[in-house]
């Protein structure tokens, strides 16, 4: 409890020098001054986070994430190959007591999960990625994507066995429980201070990645389509929205946007495979340098390793598999067998990076953004190290020159797509780190209420400042939560494994039976 | 072997009919049992933020006691004290859906239900209750005006 307490003051503190150091920010004249004092003051931690392993520009984070994965992957003998049939068979539900229903179901807490990780990495990481890693990224992207499917099984499953169920019949679930309730009844020591180290992270990542980021990116595509205005002015409309939502419980602003969000997706992923069908015969010759550039680099800066680390970092960065963001959402559900909830959310680095993420490479592969030398038959890589692309954009305005080659009208669906998404992910992340600051500061409506307030002000923070120092912090926030929750995973696999067995055995003799046919 | 109805109830003015269609058909038949049945029209597919999921538990048990304590449990007060021999249930899901799966369980004979209240564009696109389950009920439906 003591450590609990100094830790939750020295989160605290932190907070004050986040906001203070933004909102400083704000007032020009010591604007550089501000940020270098927060960069000098963060910046220890920032390079730990993203230190790049010796010899290499590849940050250890992401060969932490990609080895978790790997290692979960082995540990339960390639479980997302095998029960992909039995995961669809739970979202369709057909395993769902129709005397449960009313309940969250198992496509809910999927889709829910989704619309904090379908966004931003999907559109403008990737082109980044593919820009400098070249096509070869993908290939890479999607092996880490179906590793990661191992990662999330693991946290969700311990998600909805740990949870804390209430008497009011409100849940609250996510690594810290589990790291906490686990780690006790293994009678490990720590599990304590871990789980208030991976709070104060989540709070901090959502603070920050989960929103200003969100914020900040939005308010850039607005205005790079109405002109350029202040971005306050886009962070108290944000705020207000955001605001009438989780604070207000203005179901229908959450309805419209949990309703649009899914159909912006579909239609993303349409526009996709329209614009894949329409070149058909090239489609052959893209998979043709995914996979020599996977292996060969094709005249990339880095070589074949340099492809590798575009696309492991992007599926890292995208599906958040190992976070442990996406077990706080997934265990709401309502279930009699935790593991269900493992068994549905390894689809979602499937959906989120072997498909979304693959069909925007694709897209910007087939339709000739990338410059290619006709002598060599290699890419051609500009000073700054990226590959020269047709009209020398880059990020989110590669990706909508590709869909615009195709369809002149897309660019503006996708700019309102990225700011939706941005918006769910804000929500999303909001819950995420309301729960992480219940888990410090207990729960109760004014614990809830100062964090949902304190949430909304980093809204217009983040889309009115210039925050290098302090994204880059909160983005190391980020991938701190993946060091604490791994670490919590690899103690904690055991449990997962014993149930593993015991349910595939019962789904096998029948025990556990369909309710639809 | 007693006869079985299946009322359909939403707690409007039109559900009234129904269950005073049936209670008459009740006493025409003798031997009858009825069983109320309202439904919270929900999807397992429909898009929740994650406070949504965490607080549906909650909510959804307040939409059973809400629905029983002002719908059911009134209207099967009322009939006990005019002799009928009833039942009653609050269930979640489709309403066409719910009302045949309850009936062929029951091994009732007839649905009882009104005239469905929907109107305009929503019972155009996606038709309505009545409708779907005049279309695909196993056992004889009455719709009442």
């Amino acid at each position: 409890m003591r450590i609990q307490k100094t830790l939750s003051s020295i989160l605290m503190t932190l907070l004050l020098c986040f906001s203070s150091a933004s909102v400083l920010a704000e007032e020009g004249s010591i604007d550089q001054t501000v940020n270098e004092a927060f960069a000098l003051a963060t910046g220890w931690f920032v390079n730990l986070i993203f230190a790049p392993l010796p010899g290499t520009s590849f940050p250890w984070i992401v060969l932490w994430l990609v080895t978790g994965a790997t290692v979960f992957t082995f540990y339960f003998g390639f479980i997302q190959f095998r029960a992909v049939k039995h995961s669809i068979g739970l979202i369709k539900g057909d395993y769902s007591d129709p005397d449960d229903a009313g309940e969250v179901s198992h496509f809910q807490a999927l889709a829910t999960a989704l619309s904090g990780t379908v966004g931003l990495g999907n559109i403008a990481g990737v082109a980044v990625a593919v820009s400098i890693g070249g096509p070869g990224a993908t290939f890479w992207m999607i092996l880490a994507g179906l590793m990661g499917m191992a990662s999330k099984f693991t946290e969700c499953s311990l998600a909805v066995k740990y949870r804390n169920e209430y008497a009011d019949g409100t849940v609250s679930g996510g690594p810290m429980y589990y790291i906490s309730k686990g780690f006790k009844e293994k009678g490990l020591p720590g599990g304590g201070i871990l789980a208030v180290l991976f709070s104060i992270f989540c709070i901090l990542g959502a603070l920050g990645g989960g929103n200003m980021f969100q914020a900040n990116q939005a308010h850039a595509q607005i205005s790079s389509i109405v002109g350029d205005y202040p971005g306050w002015i886009t962070g108290v409309i944000f705020s207000i929205i955001v605001f009438s939502v989780i604070v207000g419980g203005i179901k229908s602003i959450a309805n419209v946007t949990e309703k649009v969000v899914p159909f912006m997706g579909i239609l993303y992923v349409l526009a996709s495979l329209a614009i894949i069908l329409m070149n058909l015969d090239k489609v052959g010759w893209a998979f043709g340098q995914i996979f020599e550039g996977a292996f060969t680099g094709l005249g990339i800066a880095g070589g074949f390793v340099g492809a590798l680390i575009q696309g492991f970092k992007r599926a890292a960065f995208s599906n958040e598999a190992g976070v442990g963001s996406a077990a706080i959402a997934h265990s709401a559900v309502r279930t009699k067998e935790p593991i269900t909830e493992g068994f549905v959310s390894l689809l979602e680095p499937f959906i989120d990076t072997v498909v979304i993420c693959t069909m925007t490479a694709l897209v910007i592969i087939i339709t000739g953004q990338l410059t290619i030398d006709p002598a060599t038959g290699l890419y051609l890589v500009g000073e700054s190290g990226r590959i020269i692309t047709a009209d020398g954009s880059s990020g989110v305005a590669l990706t909508s020159a590709a869909f615009g080659s195709a369809f002149s009208w897309f660019p503006y669906v996708l700019a309102i797509a990225v700011v939706l998404f941005a918006f769910s992910t804000m929500i999303s992340w909001s819950y995420y780190g309301l729960k992480a600051w219940t888990y410090l500061f207990g729960e109760g409506k004014t614990a809830e209420l100062v964090f949902k307030v304190i949430f909304c002000l980093f809204v217009i923070i983040g889309a009115a400042a210039n925050l290098g120092p302090v994204i880059d912090f909160s983005d190391a926030s980020i991938f701190a939560m993946a060091v604490v929750n791994i670490i919590g995973l690899y103690f904690l696999m055991s449990l997962v494994k014993v149930d593993l067995k015991s349910y595939l055995s019962r789904l096998q003799s029948g025990e556990i039976k369909k309710f639809k046919n | 072997m007693s006869t079985k109805l299946i009322v359909g109830l939403d707690g409007s003015e039109p559900g009234e009919r129904a269950l005073t269609y049936a209670k008459q058909l009740s006493t025409l038949i003798g031997d009858c049992m009825i069983e109320l049945v309202y439904v919270i029209e929900w999807s397992p597919y429909s898009f929740q933020t994650a406070e949504e999921n965490a607080r549906r538990h909650q909510r959804r048990e307040q939409e059973i006691k809400q629905a029983s304590e002002r719908v059911i449990t009134p209207a099967l007060e009322a009939m006990k004290l005019e002799g009928f021999v009833a039942g009653g249930r609050v269930l979640h899901g489709d309403a066409a859906e719910l009302l045949n799966s309850v009936a062929i369980k029951e091994k009732a004979q007839q649905i009882v239900v009104a005239r469905s209240t929907e109107s305009g564009l929503a019972a155009k696109l996606f038709g309505s209750v009545t409708a779907k389950l005049v279309m695909s009920a196993s056992v004889p439906v009455t719709v009442v005006n």
